[in-house]
C-alpha cells in the first residue's frame, strides 16, 4: 500500500535507480461484429473473408458505430473506476498498409473513460489515465528472407482483423517493478474475463501490451526519456522486456549517454529490445473529429445500466476468499486468476480446512477441478486432516475424483486405502528399533541435526514397510511419543 | 501566422506521401501561402468563446445493433487488388532498400 | 462558337415515367432515343467518362418485361439517368475522374444508385467531374474537360460539370451530382438547369466517394423544379448505413409545389447582392433582383438581410474541406485497388502511386489540408474554421427568424471560357463564394434558372432555406420557375 522506493524497487536495477513504467494495454472486445460494420469479429477465419466496403476502407464506404462495443467499453471503464464521459471519435492520420483507410478511427481529446485506477493484489494502486475505443488493424505476414520484417521480400495482408473493436487502457507511469507490471496486466485480464468483454488471450493477440519504460535516480520525480516497447507476447516476456530495457537505460545514463525516445521491439529469442524504424516526420497524427460519426453521450440511464451490469470483480473475490481462509489476499490471487475462487469458497463453506483447500487447489488442481464437486472435495480434505488418508493417498484419490466425480469414500475403499491403526505402526517400529539399535540411539540422544536425520530414516523405513500407506503426520507423532 | 516556407511544403509533402519536384515545391509554396493568407482573415474574428461545429443536425449516439451482415466475396475483393497472393493483398516489404 | 444545348430534348422525368408506366412508350425506346442523342453530341460536350449503353438497354428491356407482367416498377419508370462518377456503381468503373482509381470496379452500389434503380430509373453513364470533385469548372479531370452545351468554348462549371452538361445537352432528363462547396448549384447556374443541394443528412452519402465529409451532399440536376422534387422523394430519407443521415423527414416535395409564396418572407442576402463580396457580375445581380421582384409580384414580401460572417465562408471552407480531404484521400495508397506504381518498399510504393495518380489540384488540396491539421497549426486553421462554421450557422439562424427563404446568386458570373481561370487557383476558388456558406451550415439551397446574362448565357438564382426547409425552398422555386416561363 505504501509507495516508497525501498519496498517498490525493481531488484534487477543497480542501487540508486528506479524504474518508471506505464503500460498501454489493447483489449479486443468480443462483440459479434466489428466496430463500424457488420462483418463477423472472428479469430482464425480464412484470410480476407470477413471484409466489406467499410472495413476495407473502400472509397464511398461509411462507418456506423457498434452499440455493444460502446457498452463493453463503458463497462470495462467503470470496472477500473474510470469516469465515463461524453466522447468523440477522431481520426489518427498516418500511412500504414495494414490500416485500410490510412487513418485509425480512435478517440483523442474526448475518450469514453478517464481517470480510473486499479489495485494490485498487494494493495499497490496503479492509476489509469484513460481507456478509449478504437479500431484494430489488419495483419501482415512477411514473406521471404528469414521471415523477419527487416529482411522480408514482400508482405501479405489479411484484413479480417481490420476494424475489430479495441479498448486501449493507458496507465499512468506508476509501475515500479517488472513484477508490478505483470500483476497489473494479470489483474486487468481478470477484470476483463469477469466482465466477459474479451477472451483476453495474449498469445492470440486479443490482449496486447506495450510498455513505456524509463528510469530515474531514486528520490527524483522527473520523467526521463522513455521508450515504447512493442511485440510483447506473454506476461513473462513483459517482465523480461522491462528489466532489459530499464537496465539498458541505466547503462546509457551512467556512461554519459542518453536513451533516444523511440519505439523498440522485444526480440524474445535474443532477449533484448531492438530499435524500430526511426520515423522522422511520422509522429504528426493530425487528429481531428471523425465527421462520419456522431458524438457518444451516455445518458444517466445508460450509466446506471452499466454499473448494474458489473459483476463481482477479482479484487472483491480475493478479499472474500482471503478472509474465509484467513490468509493474505496475495496468497489467493493465483486461484482467483484461475477462476477457482468460487470452488474454494464453497469447499470452505462445506467445513473443510481452509489451508489444505488452498494447498490442494494451488498445487494439485492447476488444470481444473473436473467432475469433482465442492462437497466431495470437502469430505476428502476432512478425511486427510482426520488421518484417515495419508497425503500421498489423498492425492491419488483426488486425481480419481477429478476424472470420475465419485465420492472420496468410494474411491478410497476401492483402492483399499484403510487408515493404518497406531497399534500396527507400533509393531512395525518395534521391529525397526530391534534391527537398527544404533540409529535409534542417535535419534534419541543425538544433536538436533543428527536426530532429524534419523527421524527421516525411521519415517522412510516405516513408509517402505507400509508401501506408503502410513500417514506422515501420524508417523512423526509416533516417533516423538516413543522418544524417551 | 508565420509565412509558409519551402521546408514546410516539403515536410507536408512527406506527411501526405507525395513527391514534389523543385518547381512544384516553389509553386505550392506560393499558392498555398496565398490561400493561408486569406485564412488568416479569420484571426479578425473573436472566436475564443465559440464552440466549433461538429454536426449540422446535432445528431448524437447514432449506433447500430451488433448483428452480423454478409461480408464481400473474397475473389471479387482481391480481383481489384494491384497484387494478391494466397488469399491476401500483396505489397512490397515494409523496410526494403531505402 | 455555338452550342448543342437543348434541355427539352430529353423530355421531363415525370412525362417519361408516366409514358412508360402507361405503356405509351417502351423503356427500350426511351433509352435508345437518349443514347442516340448522346451519340450525336457527346463528342462535342464530353459529359461522360463512361456511357453504359449495353447495360442501359438490358435494364430497359427488363423493365419493359416487368411492366408487361403488370408489375409496378416505380415512380421513375424508364427514366434515363446520369450519375456523377464519384458515386459507387457495382461492377461499373468509378473513377472520380482520377488516374488513381484506374480500373476500379466497386463491389457495391451507393444508396442513391440503389434507390434510383429500385424506382425504375435506368443509368446510362457516369459523368465527368473535377478530380475528386475539387474544382469549379470540370477542367481538373484526368480525362479532359467537359464543355458547356450552350457555348462549347465555355466551362460547364464544376465540380459536377458532366452531370449538369448531360441535362443541359438533353442527354438525360435527370442526373445526380454532389455538392461540397457549390458543385451542384454553380454548374446548374452555368448550364441553365435546376440543381439542388439538400440539407446535410437528407440524402445518404453511403457510396459517395468522400471529399469533405461534413460538407458533401448528393442532389439532382433536372430541367424542371417538379422533376427535382420527384427525384428527391426517391433518393432522400434515412439510411442506416450513413450515421450522419437524418432520421427526420420533410415529407414529399412533389406535394408542396403548388403552394405558392403568398405571405412568404424572402430575404436578399445583402453581402452577396450589394458589393460587400467583390466580383459578382452586374448582370447576375440584376437577375437576382428580378427574381425577388417576381416573388414579390406573386405575393411574397421581400427585404434585405445581413449574414455578416458569410464573408468568412471562403477561408473557412478552404481549411475544412481540404483538411477532411487530406484524410479521406489517404486510402489511395496502391494497396487494395486502383493504381499502383511499384517501389522498393511500401512507403516508396505509396508515394510513387499517389504522386503519379493525383492531379495538381488534388495534390494542392491534400497539401493544404495536411498543413491545416498539422502540429502547431491545427487550432489556428482547422480549429478556427470549424468555429467560423458555428458563427455562420448562428447568422443564418438569425436571418431565418425574420425570413422564410433567402436569395443570392448561385455563381458570381455566367460560364467563363475554358482555361480562363486555371492559372491561379485562388481565382477559381472565388467561384464558390455564394454557395459555400450553406455547405458550412448544412442548410439546403438550390439553383433555379432565371434568365440569361449580357452574353446570352444562363444565370441561376440561389434559394436558401433553414435546415430541413426543403418544402419552402421548393415551393419558392416552383413560383420562380413559373415567373421565368411567363417572362420568356
Ligand atoms: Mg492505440
Ligand atoms: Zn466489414
Amino acid at each position: 500500500m505504501t509507495d516508497t522506493a525501498t519496498d517498490r524497487r525493481e531488484p534487477t536495477l543497480p542501487d540508486g535507480w528506479e524504474l518508471v513504467c506505464g503500460l498501454e494495454v489493447h483489449v479486443e472486445l468480443s462483440t459479434a461484429t466489428k466496430l463500424f460494420c457488420g462483418c463477423p469479429n472472428e479469430f482464425g477465419s480464412e484470410p480476407n473473408t470477413n471484409v466489406c466496403p467499410t472495413c476495407l476502407g473502400l472509397p464511398g464506404s461509411l462507418p456506423v458505430m457498434n452499440a455493444d462495443a460502446v457498452t463493453s467499453a463503458m463497462r470495462l471503464g467503470r470496472a477500473i473506476n474510470c469516469t465515463v464521459k461524453p466522447s468523440v471519435m477522431a481520426r489518427k492520420n498516418y500511412f500504414y498498409p495494414d490500416m485500410p483507410k490510412d487513418f485509425q478511427t480512435s478517440q483523442y481529446d474526448q475518450p469514453t473513460n478517464e481517470n480510473g485506477w486499479l489495485d494490485l493484489p498487494d494493495g499497490t494502486r496503479i492509476e489509469v489515465e484513460r481507456a478509449h475505443i478504437e479500431e484494430d488493424t489488419g495483419k501482415s505476414t512477411h514473406v521471404g528472407g528469414d521471415g523477419r520484417i527487416t529482411s522480408a521480400e514482400y508482405s501479405l495482408i489479411d484484413y479480417n482483423r481490420a476494424g475489430v473493436p479495441l479498448l486501449e487502457i493507458v496507465s499512468q507511469p506508476d509501475i515500479r517493478t517488472a513484477e508490478e507490471a505483470k500483476a497489473y496486466v494479470a489483474e486487468l485480464r481478470g477484470i476483463v474475463l469477469a466482465l466477459d468483454v474479451s477472451d483476453a488471450r495474449m498469445e492470440e493477440g486479443s490482449m496486447r501490451v506495450d510498455a513505456n519504460v524509463s528510469v530515474r535516480p531514486i528520490g527524483s520525480d522527473e520523467l526521463r526519456t522513455r521508450c515504447e516497447i512493442k511485440n510483447i507476447n506473454s506476461l513473462s516476456s513483459l517482465g523480461r522486456a522491462i528489466v532489459h530495457e530499464a537496465n539498458r537505460h541505466v547503462d546509457l545514463w551512467t556512461t554519459g549517454e542518453r536513451p533516444m525516445q523511440e519505439t523498440r521491439h522485444w526480440d524474445e529469442e535474443a532477449g533484448r529490445t531492438r530499435s524500430g524504424r526511426s520515423k522522422e516526420d511520422a509522429e504528426d497524427y493530425r487528429y481531428f473529429p471523425e465527421p462520419d460519426l456522431t458524438p457518444l453521450i451516455p445518458t444517466a440511464a445508460d450509466l446506471e445500466a452499466v454499473d448494474v451490469s458489473i459483476p463481482e470483480l477479482p479484487s472483491a473475490v480475493r478479499s472474500r476468499l482471503a478472509d474465509a481462509a484467513g490468509v493474505a489476499p496475495t496468497e489467493v490471487s493465483v486461484l482467483v486468476d484461475r477462476g477457482q475462487a468460487g470452488f474454494a469458497l464453497d469447499t470452505i463453506d462445506a467445513g473443510a480446512d481452509p489451508t489444505r483447500v488452498l494447498v490442494h487447489l494451488t498445487n494439485n488442481l492447476a488444470d481444473g477441478t473436473g467432475e469433482m464437486d465442492p462437497a466431495a472435495f470437502a469430505a476428502l480434505v476432512s478425511m486427510e486432516v482426520g488421518g484417515e488418508l495419508s497425503s500421498t493417498q489423498t492425492k491419488e484419490v483426488l486425481a480419481d475424483m477429478v476424472v470420475t466425480g465419485r465420492t472420496p469414500d468410494a474411491v478410497a475403499s476401492e483402492k483399499g486405502f484403510e487408515a493404518m491403526d497406531t497399534g500396527e505402526l507400533d509393531g512395525i517400529l518395534d521391529g525397526l528399533i530391534a534391527d537398527h539399535p544404533s540409529e535409534w540411539e542417535r535419534f534419541c540422544s543425538g544433536d538436533d541435526g543428527d536426530a532429524k536425520k534419523m527421524s527421516g530414516f525411521f519415517t522412510g523405513q516405516i513408509m517402505k514397510a507400509t508401501r506408503g500407506q502410513a500417514d506422515g503426520k501420524v508417523v512423526a507423532q509416533l516417533l516423538n511419543t516413543r522418544k524417551p | 501566422m508565420s509565412k509558409l516556407s519551402r521546408d514546410d511544403v516539403a515536410h507536408v509533402a512527406r506527411l501526405a506521401m507525395l513527391e514534389l519536384d523543385d518547381a512544384e515545391i516553389d509553386a505550392f509554396t506560393e499558392q498555398l501561402g496565398s490561400v493561408l493568407a486569406t485564412a488568416d482573415d479569420m484571426a479578425a474574428l473573436d472566436l475564443d468563446s465559440v464552440v466549433p461545429a461538429h454536426h449540422p443536425l446535432g445528431l448524437v449516439n447514432v449506433m447500430r445493433p451488433d448483428v452480423v451482415q454478409p461480408s464481400l466475396d473474397r475473389d471479387e475483393v482481391l480481383a481489384q487488388a494491384p497484387a494478391a497472393e494466397d488469399g491476401r493483398f500483396c505489397v512490397p516489404p515494409a523496410l526494403g532498400e531505402q | 462558337m455555338s452550342g448543342v444545348a437543348s434541355p427539352a430534348a430529353a423530355g421531363s422525368v415525370s412525362d417519361i415515367a408516366n409514358a412508360v408506366t402507361n405503356g405509351e412508350r417502351s423503356a427500350v425506346s426511351v433509352v435508345d432515343a437518349h443514347l442516340a442523342r448522346i451519340d450525336d453530341h457527346e463528342g462535342a460536350v464530353h459529359a461522360f467518362n463512361l456511357v453504359t449503353a449495353d447495360a442501359a438497354r438490358a435494364t430497359a428491356a427488363a423493365i419493359d418485361e416487368r411492366l408487361a407482367a403488370g408489375e409496378d416498377v416505380g415512380p421513375l419508370a424508364g427514366v434515363p439517368v446520369a450519375i456523377k462518377d464519384n458515386m459507387c456503381t457495382r461492377g461499373v468503373p468509378t473513377t472520380c475522374s482520377s488516374k488513381i482509381l484506374d480500373g476500379w470496379r466497386p463491389p457495391y452500389d451507393a444508396t442513391v444508385v440503389e434507390r434510383l434503380a429500385s424506382a425504375g430509373a435506368i443509368m446510362v453513364g457516369k459523368t465527368n467531374l473535377d478530380e475528386f470533385a475539387m474544382g469549379s469548372s470540370t477542367e481538373n479531370s484526368a480525362f479532359g474537360p467537359t464543355h458547356n452545351p450552350w457555348q462549347l468554348d465555355r466551362v460547364p462549371g464544376g465540380s459536377s460539370g458532366g452531370s449538369a452538361a448531360a441535362v443541359a445537352a438533353g442527354f438525360t432528363p435527370l442526373s445526380l451530382g454532389s455538392d461540397t462547396g457549390g458543385s451542384i448549384r454553380q454548374p446548374a447556374s452555368l448550364c441553365g438547369v435546376v440543381g439542388v443541394k439538400p440539407t446535410y443528412g437528407a440524402v445518404s452519402r453511403y457510396g459517395l466517394i468522400a471529399f469533405g465529409s461534413s460538407l458533401d451532399q448528393i442532389g439532382p440536376f433536372t430541367t424542371t423544379v417538379a422533376d427535382s422534387a420527384l427525384t428527391m422523394d426517391v433518393i432522400g430519407g434515412h439510411d442506416p448505413r450513413d450515421a450522419t443521415s437524418s432520421t427526420e423527414s420533410f415529407g414529399s416535395l412533389v406535394d408542396v409545389l403548388d403552394r405558392g409564396v403568398d405571405g412568404l418572407r424572402v430575404g436578399l442576402i445583402s453581402e452577396m447582392t450589394g458589393g460587400v463580396i467583390d466580383g459578382i457580375a452586374e448582370d447576375v445581380l440584376a437577375r437576382v433582383r428580378a427574381a425577388a421582384e417576381a416573388l414579390e409580384a406573386a405575393g411574397a414580401t421581400v427585404g434585405e438581410v445581413s449574414v455578416p460572417s458569410s464573408v468568412y465562408g471562403l477561408p473557412a471552407y478552404y481549411m475544412v474541406a481540404p483538411a477532411e480531404a487530406s484524410s479521406n484521400l489517404a486510402r489511395f495508397d496502391g494497396v487494395r485497388y486502383g493504381l499502383r506504381v511499384d517501389g522498393p518498399n511500401t512507403a516508396a510504393m505509396h508515394t510513387a502511386s499517389r504522386t503519379a495518380g493525383f492531379g495538381p489540384e488534388v495534390k494542392r488540396r491534400i497539401m493544404l489540408g495536411t498543413y491545416a491539421l498539422s502540429a502547431g497549426y491545427r487550432d489556428a486553421y482547422y480549429g478556427s474554421a470549424q468555429k467560423v462554421r458555428t458563427l455562420i450557422t448562428q447568422d443564418f439562424d438569425r436571418a431565418y427568424a425574420d425570413f422564410d427563404v433567402l436569395l443570392a446568386p448561385s455563381s458570381p458570373t455566367t460560364a467563363f471560357e475554358l482555361g480562363a481561370k486555371t492559372a491561379d487557383p485562388l481565382t477559381m476558388y472565388l467561384n464558390d463564394v455564394c454557395t459555400i456558406p450553406s455547405n458550412l451550415s448544412g442548410q439546403p439551397s438550390m439553383s433555379v434558372p432565371f434568365g440569361v446574362g449580357d452574353d446570352g448565357l444562363p444565370i441561376g438564382v440561389q434559394i436558401l432555406a433553414p435546415l430541413m426547409g426543403e418544402p419552402v425552398m421548393f415551393q419558392t422555386a416552383a413560383v420562380l420557375e413559373n415567373a421565368q416561363e411567363d417572362a420568356s
